[in-house]
């Protein structure tokens, strides 16, 4: 396990940021902040119609932390250099995120916080098969 | 342009959060999904802290009639749990422990997440637009 108190205090820092956009999000524009449901609904075509509000908040999404690098200092995603890897778990996250109708925010963030069912069951399974693949491809593998 | 406005100031806070909370660190995220290695519990602060504000957003949501801009709020959410909502957060989570990336943070690390995470959003675009004739498929497929 990682002791690392910093670590957690910036994960809380940044948690309740994220939650308060999300609260933002709700409040001013009477939307459910999920990020794949934001960019899923330009790309298929389907939420066509705000399509302003959703780029602009895909807008801020990029462009804000590509301004605070300065500010921060350099970040690294480490991302794995398996390119097949790569592009095996972009299509599986962005075929499964428009099954599920939402993510880790919409569905994690925004579902939980409003104890709806269907947050809870999809984060449970997201939780388990995210742990089992991971844990799988790392320890038994090798592949990541 | 106000809905813009709010929609950009949401998306800049939750990619700012995003940042600060270490989110965009694959490392962070596999190293939560990793209970066999080096466990790390950053994610478990970042989803509390999201919810938080978030639990309040929607008290005050319930007691409201529209948001602010004017348009109506979301609905109760939908009890149904169905059989997408189970595979796709199965997908999904596979795919987020195989890359420890997800929907927010892969848009949010597109200034500093090189080659790799440009090929994940591409390929997670790619997942989210061949997703409505999937479904449809597996809609045929649960009825026959």
């Amino acid at each position: 396990m990682i002791l690392n108190p910093t670590d957690w205090l910036w994960g809380l820092i940044g948690g309740l940021m994220i939650g308060g956009a999300g609260a933002v999000f709700l409040l001013a524009n009477g939307r459910v902040m999920g990020a794949s449901g934001i960019l899923g609904g330009l790309v298929d075509r389907s939420g066509w119609a705000t399509w302003a509000e959703r780029l602009s908040f895909i807008a801020g999404l990029v462009l804000v932390p590509a301004l605070m690098l300065p500010l921060f200092g350099p970040r690294e995603t480490h991302v794995t250099d398996n390119i097949g890897v790569i592009v095996a778990a972009g299509l599986l996250v962005g075929i499964g995120t428009r099954l599920a109708n939402g993510c880790t925010s919409g569905h994690g963030v925004c579902g939980i916080s409003r104890f709806s069912l269907r947050g809870i069951v999809a984060t449970v399974f997201y939780l388990l098969a995210g742990g089992m693949i991971m844990v799988a491809a790392r320890h038994w593998l090798g592949i990541i | 342009m106000m809905r813009n406005l709010f929609a950009a100031l949401s998306g800049g806070l939750f990619g700012a959060g995003l940042l600060v909370s270490g989110m965009v660190d694959t490392t962070k995220v596999q190293g939560w999904l990793d209970i066999f290695g080096a466990w790390d519990p950053t994610l478990a602060f970042v989803m509390g802290g999201a919810i938080l504000p978030m639990m309040v957003a929607w008290q005050v949501a319930r007691r409201r009639k529209v948001a602010l801009l004017g348009s109506a709020l979301p609905e109760a959410p939908d009890p149904r749990v169905g059989h997408n909502l189970v595979i796709g957060s199965v997908l999904f989570g596979a795919g987020w422990g195989l890359a420890g990336l997800c929907p927010g943070p892969a848009m949010a690390s597109l200034s500093f997440g090189g080659i790799g995470g440009l090929v994940f959003l591409v390929a997670m675009m790619a997942g989210m637009w061949a997703a409505p004739a999937l479904r449809q498929r597996i809609d045929r497929l649960a009825t026959a």
